[in-house]
């Protein structure tokens, strides 16, 4: 639709017909985002930032990746061949891939980045014991030897939590601690330096060197196909201003509407809202299992029996059913691992008999102090529901109410609540980084070095180590479930259900696709 | 005068210190840590002190202040935990916005508010008066994003007359950069033009009380003349004192109408900033803003001269 001001600028536009024409032709080929958060860092191993993963995903390629259904395919590789004694995969590279400065991609650049993502990747660091080298045959193979058998290799290299993106030896061979200043890739998408003013825009020009695989894309696999000349994020901070632009036709694609505006967003004719990522986004209710009340296991499970998970996701994401969904166990719903082994506890949903339980685990009136990050909606509303809960079982609450700056320095704080310590946080995690044991963070029990709340079960940790070595299907399930009925007895956190997190794009934005992480390639504008 | 200048420019230089000491020791007491958010919820804590170590985070207070006045002496306003970018491109690339925000919103509140002043006083206790200073009243009680909030929905979404958001260089037409103030400059100007038209009518009927008026009257000089040659600029000074006053006014407000109209400027720039904790860029804009206000009171100090004769320096 044609507004007022679109009307009068086309009017001012015929007398000048021809260099309209061309600058509508380039409009038409430029996809205007608002992204979900300020793009402050282009370096994917630096910083674990979602908005900077999404920006990798333009500019890098990847040397295998995660198809819809989460199953490994190779991407930058052509195949890999896994040794008859399982001691060693070699990967061998599609040929005529190069970087956007128009050098080759080598299995040199392949090994330099492995090795540097590879000090950042928890995921990595749990299978690195197993592995003896990564080396480069020649330009276009690069082998790991391993010390024994490395099930979940291609899994670690392929996934999209932490993904391992390939870059030029000289760029990868800088400290993975140090932050990287140039973003020179080989996927689909430049990055355009000149054109990137933090806080405001970042721009991306197609790679038309780039060579797509030949099959049909696929979650983040088969042909990543760059359909647009160029890829413009303008960072809008203000969901209202967002949303008007978006129906204005302003802006294309909005990674992230609130929830709270979906419903104005549905209404406009122009725009489609969409669930675009396969995996929910998950609720985790944290205690601190060092400090009391919460380092008794008893009144963790107490508080988690007055647990209605529907109260947090309506709080978040409104009473739309379809906007999200109870999960009561620890892996992402609908997934391999999904299971509810000893997950009754979570089906209790009762503040007499949670008000009960709490008496009995002889809770003492000792403060609790549950810390809530105001400038950062969904989870400020967890922790809302929760400080509801706490205060009808007739717990001892203060609410801190601080931001998320603030927050994440204060959850590091082993001290007791008298001296600046806390006792419960809330926090969310992409379903993706929920689905297997070795990524899942909120599920380690290993003490000092255990996510934050640091709790400490052995029983946790050898399934854990059981799962990594584990070869087959059914073997891993029996695992996972043996796991969801620990962690309910440990009940280190509370599963809080998981939402959706839609996205809208105008009408005239053809060729989106869902995936496990938001992606421009194969999409076009009509 | 010049010898006054000089002076005044010097005066700035231990107004700078204090106010560089006081931001830098109030970032360093104040919680958060950029290291952590840098390295996510994955990371070890051994990771997240390897982060903090390479950004020299670790380093005692006295060591830390030290380098930063050491690179400000120098020139260098420092490099952004987050983005790796010098400060003071940062600053550069955001000082557009901010300065023609604040331009259009001076010229429009200045042309705006002064004759509502003026107006108001001349018909005192009349009904335009009434409405000048109940218009006064709204502009000082209704918040800028309410005001920007209802132009955006009325003259962008309703009308579709102007864009919703964003910011076009000078350097690409006029129109295109005027289009994308007028509604964020309005909702800015709101309180200014209210702060400003009071203190005109208030001055402006203390001096329309005076002999010399009633003189001029008896001289059969016009009503125009009077209120605007003869009263306006003997009620000049105070109305310069509260337009000067008022630039912490908009720089205040520019944060607020920043993020409501989506302009890349330096207030969202500072807000970025602080809720990242990027102590440089925090620094940096903290320094400016107050530097800038420090020369904005010099030259309305030397505007008194302009209106008032009698005043030397």
């Amino acid at each position: 639709m044609l507004g007022r001001r679109g009307l009068m600028a086309a009017g001012a536009a015929s007398v000048m017909a021809p260099r309209v024409v061309g600058a509508q032709g380039a409009a038409a080929r430029t996809l205007r985002v608002i992204p979900q958060a300020n793009l402050t860092s282009l370096d994917p191993v630096w910083t674990t930032a979602v908005v900077t993963r999404n920006n990798a995903f333009l500019v890098y390629d990847q040397i295998c990746a995660q198809d819809a259904a989460g199953a490994i395919r190779p991407q930058m590789a052509e195949g890999w061949e896994v040794a008859q004694d399982r001691l060693s995969v070699t990967f061998t590279l599609r040929d005529g891939l190069l970087f956007h400065d128009g050098e080759k991609v080598t299995a040199r650049d392949c090994v330099a980045s492995i090795d540097r993502w590879s000090k950042r990747d928890p995921f990595m660091q749990v299978l690195q014991p197993a592995i003896a080298e990564v080396a480069a045959l020649d330009d276009r193979r690069f082998r790991f030897r391993l010390h024994r058998p490395v099930p979940l290799l291609l899994e670690a290299l392929g996934q999209t939590q932490f993904p391992c993106f390939v870059m030029p030896e000289r760029l990868a061979r800088t400290d993975a601690f140090q932050q990287l200043r140039e973003a020179v890739g080989s996927g689909p998408f430049r990055f355009l330096p000149n054109e990137w003013n933090p806080g405001q825009r970042a721009v991306w020009a197609k790679n038309d060197r780039y060579q797509p695989r030949q099959e049909p894309v696929d979650g983040l696999a088969g042909g990543r196909v760059p359909r647009l000349d160029r890829v413009e994020w303008t960072i809008i901070t203000d969901p209202a201003t967002s949303a008007n632009a978006m129906t204005l036709g302003e802006q294309d694609y909005w990674e992230y509407p609130l929830h709270d505006l979906l419903p104005v967003m549905r209404r406009s004719r122009d725009l489609v809202v969409q669930q675009r990522l396969l995996e929910g986004t998950y609720g985790i209710c944290r205690f601190n299992c060092l400090q009391p009340p919460f380092n008794n296991p008893a009144i963790r499970r107490a508080v988690a029996m007055a647990v209605d998970q529907r109260d947090y996701l309506r709080a978040v994401a409104g009473n739309e059913p379809d906007g999200w969904g109870v999960c009561e166990g620890v892996f992402t719903c609908d997934t391999p691992l999904a299971n509810e082994s000893g997950s009754g506890i979570l089906k209790t949903r009762s503040i007499d008999r949670a008000r009960a339980a709490l008496r009995e685990a002889g809770y003492a009136g000792e403060r609790v102090v549950l810390i809530a990050p105001g400038d950062y909606p969904q989870i400020n509303a967890l922790s809302l529901v929760t400080a509801d809960i706490l205060r009808r079982l007739g717990m001892n609450l203060e609410i801190v109410a601080t931001d998320w700056g603030t927050l994440v320095q204060r959850r590091a704080s082993k001290e007791p609540v008298e001296r600046g310590g806390w006792s419960v946080i809330h926090t969310t995690s992409q379903g993706l980084s929920l689905t297997q044991p070795v990524t899942h963070l909120f599920l380690r029990a290993n003490g000092p070095n255990a996510w934050f709340g640091w709790p400490e079960d052995a029983g946790i940790e050898r399934l854990r180590a059981e799962y990594v070595d584990a070869t087959d299907a059914a073997e891993r399930r029996r695992v996972a479930e043996a796991l969801n009925r620990r962690a309910m007895e440990l009940m280190a956190y509370i599963p809080l259900g998981y939402y959706w997190q839609p996205s809208a794009w105008r009408r005239n934005v053809t060729g989106v696709f869902r995936a496990p992480a938001t992606v421009f390639w194969n999409i076009a504008k009509g | 005068m010049f010898a006054y200048v000089v002076r005044r420019v010097l005066a700035t230089i231990p107004v700078m210190a204090v106010v560089a000491l006081f931001v830098f020791s109030l970032l360093y007491i104040a919680p958060g840590d950029p290291a952590a958010v840098i390295a996510g919820d994955q990371a070890t804590p051994a990771d997240v002190e390897r982060i903090r170590a390479s950004l020299g985070l670790d380093r005692p207070y006295l060591v830390r202040f030290g380098a930063w006045v050491w690179d400000i002496l120098r020139g260098d306003l420092g490099t952004s935990i987050f983005t790796n970018l010098p400060v003071s491109t940062m600053i550069a690339q955001r000082i557009e916005p901010t300065l023609s925000l604040m331009i259009v919103t001076l010229l429009l509140a200045v042309s705006v508010a002064v004759p509502m002043g003026v107006v108001a006083a001349w018909k005192q206790g009349t009904l335009v008066d009434r409405a000048v200073m109940a218009f006064a009243v709204l502009g000082f009680s209704v918040p800028v994003f309410v005001v920007g909030y209802l132009l955006a929905y009325f003259f962008a979404l309703e009308w579709d007359l102007l864009p919703v958001q964003g910011y076009t260089p000078f350097s690409r037409g006029f129109w295109p950069w005027l289009e994308n103030l007028i509604l964020p400059a309005i909702a800015l100007g709101t309180v200014y033009i209210a702060l400003i038209a009071r203190i005109t009518r208030a001055t402006m009927l203390e001096v329309l009380q005076q002999d010399y008026i009633r003189t001029a009257k008896a001289k059969g000089v016009g009503q125009r003349a009077i209120l605007f040659l003869h009263a306006l600029k003997n009620a000049a000074v105070p109305i310069v004192t509260v337009i000067g006053i008022g630039i912490a006014l908009l720089i205040g407000g520019a944060v607020v109408t920043e993020s409501v109209f989506a302009i890349p400027g330096l207030g969202r720039l500072t807000v970025d900033a602080i809720l990242r904790r990027d102590y440089p860029v925090i620094q940096g804009v903290v320094l400016l803003f107050s530097f800038v206000y420090v020369l904005v009171n010099l030259a309305i100090d030397l505007l008194y001269t302009l209106f008032d004769p009698r005043i030397r320096y």
